[in-house]
């Protein structure tokens, strides 16, 4: 079984030092990746890869690197378009679609001569906390295959932790990127809404939806975010703020940060007691960095999942309808417009895709709008609200980023309010817009556990900086499954 | 609903989202209990300007790639069973 | 038929185009007449990933279309998100405006008949896009629908009328001033014919002096004014039968067919379509600055009622003639520039009410695609008035210049038109005829004046038509009386 690959920094100075090409990286996370029964990958690009691959050799070697990404291997989540590929969602409706253009998050990246071996697998169109709702079988955890990597960036997560990439993109609603990156002990960042253009990300709930980096540190999360950040005309919820060099940001320790922690998220009952004490301790490491902690409240943080889940299907409701057989896609035979659509859908989306439909259409339809939708968006308010209120107290936010480690396959699947019930901790962050982050603090139980940082908007920085230097005084970013302790 | 969302369900969907659908009035009535006198609903999270774009064109799609993932095309035409003019699908 | 005892209430919804160069959400061109799917892309299409970004031209156009009708354009308006399935709709929505339209109340002035002016009020102009559409073909009779999406995503306003129209012809007399006030605005071309204006008619009965509104029908995508005009009368008809016979209208979308003049139900309403409206989170709400709006106020050329009023008082024209001619603005400018040249506007007014008008019909029908000149029409009319050349010789020139362009002397010249005044030459046409037609010359008088007109017609006869119509009846008075 061939080595794991390291993290983006390493790679880097390897190519750069000429001890490896980019080449034999790509060949090499391909066959670990065929090594590895993780049903992380949904397609590779072999050819395609390789070609990229021997060009950016090229480049390296007459000096003309684009960015620090160049001849880097990576993944992209099957919900991110890119020309030429499939764009499956993980669903048997987008069956046999070819995106016809690329994501501009794509497009950044080929700029960057970053390399894409292969599309990772997901909770159909990023409904799920698991990655089993997948109509490609279920991603599995490197550190445990009987159990969940998360989801529904599942994929994207177990790559990054088994090695076979160093960079992986996720998408992150209501906590994909960091509950996976959480229970798989690698590093998922959610930008803040609108940092990183959705242009080309197939929608789930667009005031909520971003894609992010999973990767093996902070250090190199900030040089993907680096690419991916910035204004994009072509989506209008896309911030103009200029991009700031995160890379920069990373002053490796914590002086002068104040850390805030929100008691509602350190309630007992509601955590392992191994995630709890790992995130515990390290709170601890970040005071010996620098940071001084204070206890914040939060108030509506019970009202959160709710909120969530009321705002997101019902946007979901909608976004989903373009599904239908007729463009594209697969499409079910029949005589007559009205059962075109209805078969296509009831075969072609998956129970859980099908729930959330329902529901949405239900939040959305007349007599209940304002109960429920408009109702929500009120309480989402409140829970911005929150966050800015607690900001002025503090730099940082921290807390667990699930409240358990990862669960086994099957445990939750038939259970929709145990399973939304494990994004607790992250939905409120996506619901304020705020960025956050998750960063590897244990291992209980021989599974991983993640420590959350939250920032205010365009606190990326900040983030960035509080985690790097937390990693660079652990040596949980350096751990792989399988290694004894 | 299923209908309104182009869904056909087997019984046994029909009971779990039932009970679905009980699980999201329970929310429902946490959210009832919060006070939201005044309060604006989140539009966006951080306030924006309307973007706008010049109007000026700029070519599309060929249609050999607008078509091209077309599960059933007539020339450069998606083909679907008779609608009947007017009305909803 | 009992419809005399009704009397119908009619509102009006009218989906126009606006004249931008690009889709209201994405890039693609807006063309008329491509071959299908030519003008598409992943935001039309609506392809997986793909986003809306709104386009300025479009919003500049709406703004103006409101403030051309007096309505109050809201600094801060919404889109929402229409959701409903159907093949010509790629989202599964349309995204349009709901409770926060662009532009509130306004109203448009329609000439009555008894009443002169009136003005009639409007609900409310909202921004949307356009759906795309289906094209006809034999394989429908196979069971198969060919869907075209260039239209998809063109940009639209649909203006709502309060229920205020009262007949076919002020439903008419609505949208004909409507269009005017698109055409004058550069909103749009509002071409019925290319479908670049739809009306949906929405009409109930109530008894005269009723102040309740009866059960009303909507009768959809009435894209000429006959049809409108066609669509209401059926309606009328048909539910005042409903009614006389005891019956209840029941609420009805309708679909009217010309062939038979009758309008047909295609769907019941039962319940009020559930479209399950929401703010479109993919776009901010559109929030516009009050400066630049004025700044677009400042830009409107004269409104079409304001420049017939101003005609009707600068020219003494009466109203009709006026309003012929300022039904485009190219024609009302055409013939301010004829009257600065030449002098007499009821003169001027008559040339082009009859004789431009006449060649106008004959070609493409815009004055600006013709090469006649404002100077030249009145040179000519100078030339006719001076008896230069006969006005059946001028209508002649008229046709050229309209063609050729030209200097209209010069042509006269050339083609040898000159109005024969030689007095001599005349003279002794008029002995010749009044020596043909002695019986004439007695009855002249004898007292019937009017056999003047024919003894001139024999005069022009002879005279190849080139005699001056004045000089002719004035040299045969003479002879006759003398």
């Amino acid at each position: 079984m061939s080595e794991p690959l390291g993290n983006v920094s390493e790679l880097r100075a390897a190519l750069d030092a000429g001890s490896v090409s980019s080449l034999e990286l790509v060949e090499s996370a391909l066959a670990r990746a065929r090594g590895l029964d993780l049903g992380a990958l949904v397609a590779t690009r072999a050819d395609a890869a390789r070609e990229e691959a021997s060009l950016a050799d090229a480049r390296r070697a007459s000096g003309d690197l684009r960015s620090p990404l160049d001849g880097i291997p990576m993944a992209l989540k099957d919900n991110i378009a890119a020309a030429g590929e499939p764009c499956g969602c993980a669903s048997r409706i987008l069956e046999g679609y070819t995106s016809p253009y690329d994501s501009t998050a794509v497009a950044r990246l080929r700029e960057a001569g970053a390399v894409v071996v292969g599309r990772s697998n997901m909770d159909e169109f990023a409904m799920g906390s698991s990655t089993e709702h997948s109509a490609l079988g279920p991603a599995r955890n490197p550190w445990d295959p009987e159990r969940a990597p998360g989801g529904s960036s599942g994929g994207s997560a177990a790559l990054v932790a088994a090695g076979i990439v160093p960079l992986a993109l996720g998408s992150d609603t209501g906590g994909s990127i960091r509950q996976p990156a959480a229970l798989c002990g690698v590093v998922g960042l959610k930008p803040t809404y609108g940092r990183v253009s959705r242009y080309g990300l197939v929608a789930f709930a667009s005031s909520l939806d971003q894609i992010g980096p999973l990767a093996r540190t902070s250090a190199d999360a900030a040089l993907a975010l680096g690419i991916l950040a910035g204004h994009d005309p072509r989506d209008s919820t896309s911030l103009p703020d200029p991009v700031p060099d995160y890379a920069a940001a990373l002053a490796g320790d914590c002086t002068g940060l104040t850390v805030g922690l929100p008691r509602e998220y350190f309630v007992e009952e509601g955590v392992d007691p191994g995630v709890l004490g790992a995130v515990r301790d390290a709170v601890l490491e970040l005071e010996k960095a620098g940071a001084r902690t204070r206890e914040i409240s939060l108030p509506h943080t019970r009202h959160a999942v709710s909120t969530y889940y009321l705002v997101a299907n019902a946007e979901a409701s909608s976004n989903l309808s373009r599904f239908d057989g007729v463009r594209y896609g697969r499409r079910a035979e029949s005589d007559d417009v009205g059962a075109l659509y209805r078969r296509t859908r009831s075969e072609g989306f998956g129970p859980e895709v099908k729930r959330r439909i329902l529901l949405g259409t239900y939040v959305l339809s007349a007599g209940y709008y304002d109960a429920y939708y408009r109702k929500a968006q009120q309480v989402r308010t409140l829970i911005r609200r929150d966050f800015e209120t607690a900001f002025e107290q503090c730099d940082l936010i921290a807390t667990p980023t699930t409240p358990d480690t990862a669960f086994r396959l099957g445990e939750r699947s038939g259970d929709p309010l145990r399973m939304y019930l494990s994004d607790i901790y992250t939905v409120s962050a996506s619901l304020a817009g705020i960025p956050g982050l998750s960063t590897p603090c244990g291992l209980p139980g021989g599974l991983p556990a993640g420590l959350q940082l939250l920032a205010p908007a365009l606190g990326e920085p900040v983030l960035l900086r509080a985690a790097d230097a937390f990693e660079r005084r652990t040596d949980w970013t350096q751990r792989w499954p399988g290694e004894t302790p | 609903m299923a209908g309104l969302a182009r869904l056909s369900l087997g019984e046994d969907e029909v009971e779990s989202l039932t009970a679905d659908l009980d699980t999201i009035l329970d929310y429902v009535e946490m959210l009832q209990s919060v006070d939201t006198e005044g309060v604006e609903p989140t539009a966006h999270a951080l306030p924006l300007p309307t973007p706008l774009r010049e109007d000026r064109a700029e070519l599309g799609l060929a249609p050999e790639e607008a078509l091209g993932n077309a599960p059933a095309a007539a020339g450069t035409t998606f083909v679907v069973p008779k609608v009947i003019e007017g009305g909803e699908a | 038929m009992s419809a005399a005892s009704w009397e119908p209430v009619i509102g009006l919804e009218v989906h126009v185009h606006l004249k931008t160069d690009s889709k209201l959400f994405c890039r693609c061109p807006v063309r008329y007449g491509c071959e299908p799917n030519h003008q598409v892309c992943p935001v039309c299409l609506a392809l997986p990933g793909a986003l809306p970004v709104l386009n300025r031209g479009a919003v500049e156009r709406a703004v103006r279309i409101g403030l051309a009708v007096g309505g109050n354009v809201n600094a801060h308006s919404v889109f929402a998100r229409k959701n409903y399935f159907y093949p010509d709709l790629p989202k599964g929505y349309q995204i349009s405006q709901y409770e926060d339209p662009l532009v509130s109340g306004g109203g448009v002035d329609i000439a009555t008949a008894d009443e002169g002016v009136r003005t009639v009020p409007l609900t409310r102009i909202h921004m949307e896009e356009d759906a795309g559409k289906s094209v006809h073909g034999d394989w429908e009779t196979a069971g198969e629908s060919h869907m075209d999406l260039n239209r998809a995503g063109v940009p639209l306003v649909e203006i709502v009328s309060e229920p205020e129209l009262r007949s076919a012809d002020e439903a008419s007399a609505f949208l004909r001033a409507l269009r005017a006030i698109l055409r004058y605005t550069g909103v749009s071309d509002a071409d019925m014919e290319k479908g670049q204006m739809r009306c949906d008619v929405n009409l109930s009965l109530r008894r005269p002096g009723s102040g309740t509104l009866g059960t009303r029908t909507e009768t959809k995508n009435l894209n000429s004014f006959r049809s409108v005009e066609g669509a209401i009368h059926a309606e009328m008809v048909r539910q005042a039968e409903v009614l006389d016979d005891g019956g209840e209208i029941v609420q009805a979308t309708m679909l009217f067919d010309a062939d038979s003049g009758r309008t047909q139900l295609m769907r019941v309403k039962e319940n009020a379509d559930d479209y399950r409206y929401f703010p479109d989170p993919d776009l901010i709400s559109l929030d516009l600055d009050p400066a630049w709006i004025a700044q677009v106020r400042e830009g409107l050329p004269e409104l079409p009622g304001r420049k017939r009023a101003r005609f009707q008082e600068s020219y003494e024209l009466p109203a009709g003639d006026a309003q012929t001619l300022i039904e485009s603005r190219a024609l009302a400018d055409f013939f301010e520039a004829t009257v600065r040249a030449h002098g007499t506007a009821r003169s001027v007014a008559n040339w082009m009410l009859r004789d431009v008008a006449a060649v106008l019909k004959e070609g493409e029908g815009d004055i600006e695609a013709t090469r006649l000149e404002p100077g030249a029409l009145a040179a000519l009319i100078g030339l006719v008035d001076a008896g230069r050349v006969t006005p059946q010789s001028a209508r002649d020139v008229l046709r050229e210049l309209a063609e050729q362009g030209g200097d209209p002397e010069a042509l006269i010249r050339e083609r040898g038109l000159e109005a024969v005044s030689d007095s001599g030459v005349l003279e002794s046409a008029a002995d010749q005829v009044l020596a043909d037609n002695p019986e004439m010359a007695e009855r002249y008088r004898g007292g019937e004046t009017k056999v003047l007109n024919f003894l001139m017609g024999q005069v022009m006869k002879r005279t190849q038509g080139k005699a001056s119509p004045p000089l002719v009846r004035e040299i045969l008075a003479r002879k006759l009386e003398g």
